[in-house]
């Protein structure tokens, strides 16, 4: 009798450890303010299309956003996903943009056994040796989309360079990636401040430093600022301007308008890919928001695939983590980037592609796919990560 | 001309448009520091209110530099009623009040433009006319719309020189911050004299927000980076002189300008080019702070003290 009432009471005890929970609370933690507020902003109406188009849920299970605006500080940052984490108790965070945030947020969220989901920032720290458990980067390693423009200007015989990013780790891992695949002259590597808006100085001392070729790594509101600046000092007409697709996405063609028609950049993703989840994502985003989605909005998009898949192979039981934590890796969605694949360090694997900015007959200036860059790449960190 | 002389020539120019700006806000900051002994922490909130005006009105009236002006105006009133409203209050009070209630006058003032204005940047385009190089030397072209600015810097420059050494207005301003007692004492309407101040005062704030919109951005906080770089113009200048103020900014504009490039340069000539790109940066950055230490350290008083 005793016997079988214990057994009763494992098998309860067995139940109530992983049920199936009714709400998932998701923390959106990003810059929603600011000039470079335009990330964020497509990160989440990207990560909300798909949450529409499912009616509210993720993996059947309805969710609650909970959004919180770090401003580009990585001291807010760490204040709201404490509040996150402690007050609101949510089960994911993710929507962090900048890796300066991303640096400051992470640990809190590991040590709370915290599922973070980046659908932006890759920084290396998390890439290689310190590699985490609890960290997803669906979007790229961070050197990735440069190593595949450090592959397009070698290609195009480009002999001497320079190199622009901001003065933050994602700026360092950019030029770094950028070097990785391009063996011509590098003459000079500027690192301005992060969130600078003017550029003048850094405008003279490339005018000065002739280079054939200039690349800039300069998200959101430096990427638009320095590109007007480098045209009205007519530096346009003397050297070729590259950059990566954050330089050269909707939101900056937006600001900028005709002079970044005829700026060849790299992205995993383009608007114009063909397969069916891109078609859907591409249409969709555009009826529910009227505009064209960045490479951020399809990385918000995929994002949320992602949870959607993960959460509906664990049958919603999210407090088993470690099962959960094999879905999550399994990536059970059809990316709107083609094949994706996560690598052994939680990054994914997959392809980058060019990307050349044009003026179409009738008028719209946007991206035109040219082709594949690096074709199923990861990163160059992977073998150092000893998680398995 | 070489590349060097260039790069030198188009750093001065940079550091001259630059400087020129920050003397527009440091000339408004250092009149009211020096003749009402108040430290005003909301000065760089009137800039942002200019540049958020102009960000409004250049598109409503469809003309940049009519919409500039009216910028520069409607700021000018909204400072003066912030003086005879609040201000005015505080100029008996010490120091320390001073701060706590501009400063919660400057957080008032940014959550009223993310209420009213939303958080995300405004964009102010530079005039058509204006937003492409013009040629100053063969192969060399330079920003049309840096040089406005430097032309408009240096109109207003010379006009508040002129207002403030060759009028009568100026000689009660003078005589207001060299001695504010023996002032009073001589009959100066003060009150009527301060509230002028500060609408002057206010209305170079908004022209410089206007000014620099098309170069940085129109946003909520826009004004605290660069009131910081205001208060160590005006402590390299002395405090309550308009030649220090336009000395001090100069200075500033070119010192922080030439580092920004020079410094990362001469460090990699010294050193490894990784440790060089590491403390380039990171040394430009204070090096107009070093600049102000340098200043306290020779002269306490400023370069070009108001006060005997």
């Amino acid at each position: 009798m005793v016997r079988a009432f214990a057994a009763v009471l494992a098998f309860t005890a067995l139940i109530g450890q992983a049920q199936a929970v009714d709400k998932i609370k998701i923390g959106f933690l990003s810059t929603l303010s600011g000039p470079s507020a335009a990330i964020a902003i497509d990160i989440r109406d990207g990560f909300n299309t798909f949450v529409q188009l499912n009616g509210g849920k993720l993996g059947g299970i309805p969710i609650e956003m909970i959004y919180g605006d770090d401003q580009q500080n990585p001291d807010t940052g760490k204040q709201l996903a404490e509040k996150l984490l402690k007050r609101d108790r949510v089960d994911f965070i993710t929507g962090i943009v900048f890796s300066n945030v991303m640096m400051a947020v992470a640990p809190s969220v590991f040590e709370s056994q915290t599922f973070l989901i980046s659908a932006n920032s890759g920084p290396t720290a998390f890439a290689g040796e310190g590699c985490s458990p609890w960290f997803f980067g669906v979007s790229w390693q961070n050197d990735g989309v440069h190593e595949a423009a450090g592959k397009y200007v070698n290609d195009k015989g480009f002999k001497n360079v320079v190199l622009v990013a901001p003065n933050y780790p994602a700026g360092k891992d950019a030029l770094t990636g950028f070097k990785r695949f391009y063996k011509g002259n590098v003459i000079e590597e500027i690192y301005p401040k992060l969130a600078q808006l003017d550029f003048s100085a850094e405008i003279a001392q490339i005018r000065a430093a002739k280079p054939d070729a200039l690349y800039i790594f300069l998200p959101g509101g430096m990427g638009v600022n320095f590109i007007k600046q480098y045209v009205a000092a007519g530096l346009n007409k003397q050297m070729v301007l590259v950059g990566p697709g954050f330089s050269a996405d909707e939101d900056l063609i937006k600001a900028v308008g005709e002079p970044m028609v005829g700026m060849f950049n790299t992205s995993q993703w383009a608007h114009d890919l063909d397969n069916a989840a891109n078609k859907r994502f591409v249409a969709e985003f555009q009826k529910q928001y009227q505009r064209l989605p960045t490479l951020y909005a399809s990385q918000g998009y995929d994002a949320a695939q992602l949870l959607d898949s993960a959460i509906r192979d664990v049958k919603g039981k999210i407090e088993d983590k470690d099962a959960l934590r094999k879905t999550l890796q399994a990536a059970n969605f059809k990316s709107v980037r083609g094949d994706f694949k996560f690598n052994v360090n939680h990054f994914p694997i997959q392809s980058y592609y060019l990307r050349e900015v044009v003026k179409e007959p009738a008028g719209r200036i946007t991206n035109k796919l040219i082709g594949p860059v690096l074709v199923a790449q990861g990163d160059a960190y992977a073998s150092a990560c000893k998680m398995k | 001309m070489s590349t060097d002389a260039i790069l030198v020539f188009e750093q001065c120019l940079n550091g001259l448009q630059f400087g020129l700006m920050l003397f527009l806000l440091a000339a408004g900051l250092t009149l009211v520091f020096g003749i009402m002994d108040m430290i005003n922490l909301a000065h760089g909130s009137l800039y942002m209110i200019g540049a958020y005006l102009a960000a409004t009105l250049v598109p409503a009236t469809g003309s940049f530099w009519l919409g500039v002006g009216l910028a520069a105006g409607g700021t000018a009133v909204i400072g003066m009623l912030l003086e005879v409203s609040v201000l005015r209050t505080l100029y008996q009070r010490d120091h320390l009040s001073q701060v706590l209630a501009t400063f919660a006058l400057l957080l008032i003032a940014n959550e009223l433009v993310r209420i009213i204005f939303g958080d995300q940047a405004l964009l102010l385009n530079a005039p058509d006319s204006l937003s492409g190089p013009i040629e100053l030397l063969p192969g060399f072209t330079y920003p049309a719309y840096r040089l406005v600015i430097i032309a408009v810097g240096l109109v207003v420059a010379i006009a508040l020189y002129a207002l403030v050494a060759h009028t009568r207005v100026g000689m009660l301003v003078r005589a207001g911050a060299s001695n504010r007692e023996m002032a009073l004492a001589m009959g100066v309407n003060v009150k009527r004299l301060f509230t002028a101040v500060f609408g002057v005062g206010a209305a170079l704030c908004a022209l410089a927000g206007a000014m620099l919109g098309p170069l940085l951005a129109v946003q909520v906080g826009m004004g605290e980076s660069i009131l910081i770089l205001a208060f160590v113009v005006i402590v390299i200048g002395g405090i309550g002189s308009i030649r220090g103020a336009l000395l001090g900014a100069l200075l500033v504009g070119i010192v922080d300008t030439a580092g920004r490039t020079l410094l990362p340069m001469s460090l990699r000539a010294l050193m490894p080019p990784a440790i060089a790109s590491n403390l380039g940066p990171a040394l430009a950055s204070i090096l107009i702070y070093v600049l102000m230490v340098a200043v306290l350290f020779w002269r306490p008083q400023g370069l070009f003290p108001a006060r005997g």
